[in-house]
């Protein structure tokens, strides 16, 4: 209930300054002065919990251990001699790609499946699809955990039953690092299906239509209409689901925690082990702005995709 | 031909419903395999024996009651439920006022705003949460539920705001110009015409800044480490697991019920979701 006051103290604020000016003059800044005061909340928070932070961080970087003296890029100087540093960087780009990767294409797949299926349906499937993305990620990755367990794993038991020996889901670099993918995997397709069923649904049916009539195979349609059409969603989709699975936290912490020897250490992970398990707050903040040039590069073009799509 | 095209329709569409039967036993495994845990006796989860996917011992509800009487579970409910119900309320009115500023009372940097609100959502949680731990600290509010309340909304408002600028913003003009000559206030103008055009997109936001802090995993685990203050995602990964024997009944049980908040929301009003979640990417 505060608004209505902030807004006559600014009218009248206004108002003894603009004098006999004009009404619509008035009108105007008061307005200016209203939209100020509505976008006030969000601003201190912008600036006091994301701006000031990220200064901040870049400043923590830049203290020694114990935080007692400024070093400069000692920090970062010192990651670039760890094999363990470089060890992460490999390992998040890895991830990152392949996962993205295939959540693109299955995404891709599925959202193209359930478009082909008759319309009643496809409601129900979209559904059900989503839960992956719908439940709390760390808590499902504590069920994937239970699912890669070494003893009663239910992969294992189908794999014995095919005939196929148990594998070392989490124990073992090559697999403990698919096993990540897997369940990212698992719970960013349904995003990407969303996207491109919307997208979908937004191409013209007129096109597919003249097109069949000149006689275009179903991959000529694909590769043709639907593909060029989809195009700037896929972009930004991909974009998207690149910061994120950049950024990812609670898959590798559960399954892992960054295990066996670091080999599925992510940034994040990472930085969480150094700055909050360790205690070395400053090289902890050092490895997660390590990202931020990549955050940045995608957040460039995601920009760039989102306003033209809006032209 | 005709018939050959109706035969080829018919194959297609079975192909189809095979390559979504595929995709739905692996979407919904995960899910099925902790309910089916949670409810199978400690015996049955040891036992080497028999097929894993079914139940055949008898279901038992014994690890849902050691959740209740043997853990501090219902402290964690209580603390997330508090968590993410004020974080929704004090975001929502934020990013309400802040889209309806941004989409129609221009003012000196409005523009700028916008895109910065755009980037900000783009942050991940992982990018400042070791000088958001600082001040925390500095705010002696480590090992509060309440630094909670302080660090979720960086996430959740530049999102909803974001969200609720694309529906704001397909309001035709016609109808704040028609309220202004009525004599509405600003305030007025959004309480009695925005929010109830733009409802959908209210329910959307509201969705989202529920299930997203519902979700919060980073921060808890950062900022919080007593059983007291704790919350439902952190607590289960960091408190049930306890020792080398994993009590792996009461586990599905926990993470399974954790899950169980945001996910009925979803049933409910998945149509709101899902216009949220192609909203909340591609309209500017």
């Amino acid at each position: 209930m505060t608004i209505p006051q902030q807004e006559t103290l600014a009218e009248g604020w206004v108002s003894q300054r603009v004098g006999r000016r004009s009404r619509v003059l008035l009108r105007l800044r008061s307005k200016a002065v209203i939209g100020f005061l509505m976008c006030l909340p969000l601003l201190v928070l912008i600036v006091g919990l994301i701006v000031y932070p990220f200064f901040y961080s870049i400043y923590l970087a830049m203290l020694n251990k114990r935080e007692t003296q400024f070093v400069w890029f000692d920090n970062f100087r010192f990651l670039t001699t760890m094999d363990t540093f470089w060890l992460v960087v490999r390992t998040s780009f890895l991830f990152t790609f392949t996962a993205v990767f295939f959540k693109a294409l299955l995404g891709f797949i599925l959202a193209l499946v359930i478009h082909t299926v008759p319309v009643r349906g496809q409601r129900i499937w979209r559904g059900v699809a989503l839960v992956p993305w719908v439940m709390p990620l760390a808590l499902s990755t504590l069920g994937w955990w239970w699912i890669f367990e070494p003893t009663h794993s239910a992969l294992d038991w189908i794999l014995v039953q095919l005939g196929v020996g148990p594998k070392p889901w989490l124990s073992q670099p090559f697999w403990a690092r698919f096993s990540t993918i897997l369940v990212n995997v698992w719970y960013g397709t349904p995003f990407f299906m969303i996207m491109y069923l919307a997208g979908l649904k937004s191409i013209p049916l007129e096109l597919f239509e003249s097109a069949a009539i000149d006689g275009a195979s179903g991959v000529q349609r694909l590769r043709f209409i639907t593909l060029p059409m989809l195009r700037n969603i896929i972009a930004i989709t991909m974009l998207f689901s690149t910061i994120v699975t950049f950024a990812n936290f609670d898959i590798v912490r559960v399954l892992t925690r960054g295990g066996p020897r670091d080999t599925t250490n992510l940034f994040g992970t990472y930085s969480f082990r150094l700055g909050i398990e360790t205690g070395d707050v400053p090289l902890g903040a050092a490895v997660a702005l390590v990202m931020f040039p990549i955050l940045a590069v995608s957040a460039f073009f995601i920009l760039r995709g989102v306003r033209r799509s809006v032209v | 031909m005709i018939r050959s095209l109706k035969t080829r329709r018919q194959v297609t569409l079975l192909a189809c419903y095979g390559v979504i039967a595929v995709f739905m036993v692996f979407f919904l495994f995960p899910p099925y395999w902790m309910a089916l845990t949670s409810f199978k006796t400690n015996q049955e989860i040891e036992s080497l024996k028999g097929i894993p996917f079914l139940i055949q011992e008898g279901v038992t509800l014994n690890h849902y009651r050691d959740l209740f009487t043997k853990t501090d579970y219902l402290i964690y409910f209580r603390n997330t439920v508090f968590v993410s119900v004020l974080v929704t309320v004090v975001s929502l009115t934020i990013s309400v006022l802040a889209a309806y500023s941004l989409s129609r009372l221009g003012f000196v940097g409005a523009g700028v705003l916008g895109t910065g609100v755009f980037l900000t959502y783009l942050i991940p949680d992982t990018l400042l949460f070791i000088p958001l731990f600082k001040i925390i600290g500095w705010l002696g509010l480590l090992n509060s539920k309440w630094s909670l309340l302080l660090v979720f909304p960086t996430a959740i408002v530049p999102f909803c705001t974001w969200i609720l600028i694309g529906y704001f913003a397909s309001i035709p003009h016609e109808l704040d110009e028609a309220a202004l000559v009525d004599g509405a206030n600003h305030f007025q103008m959004l309480i009695l015409i925005f929010l109830p055009v733009a409802l959908p997109g209210l329910v959307a936001a509201t969705l989202f800044a529920f299930t997203i802090s519902w979700a919060g995993f980073l921060y808890p685990m950062a900022f919080i480490f007593s059983g007291e203050e704790q919350v439902l995602t952190a607590g289960t990964v960091t408190s049930l697991i306890r020792g080398d024997v994993y009590h792996w009944g009461s586990l599905m049980a926990a993470a399974l019920l954790a899950c169980l908040p945001p996910v009925l929301l979803y049933v409910f009003l998945m149509d709101y979701y899902i216009s949220g979640l192609t909203a909340g990417a591609t309209k500017a």
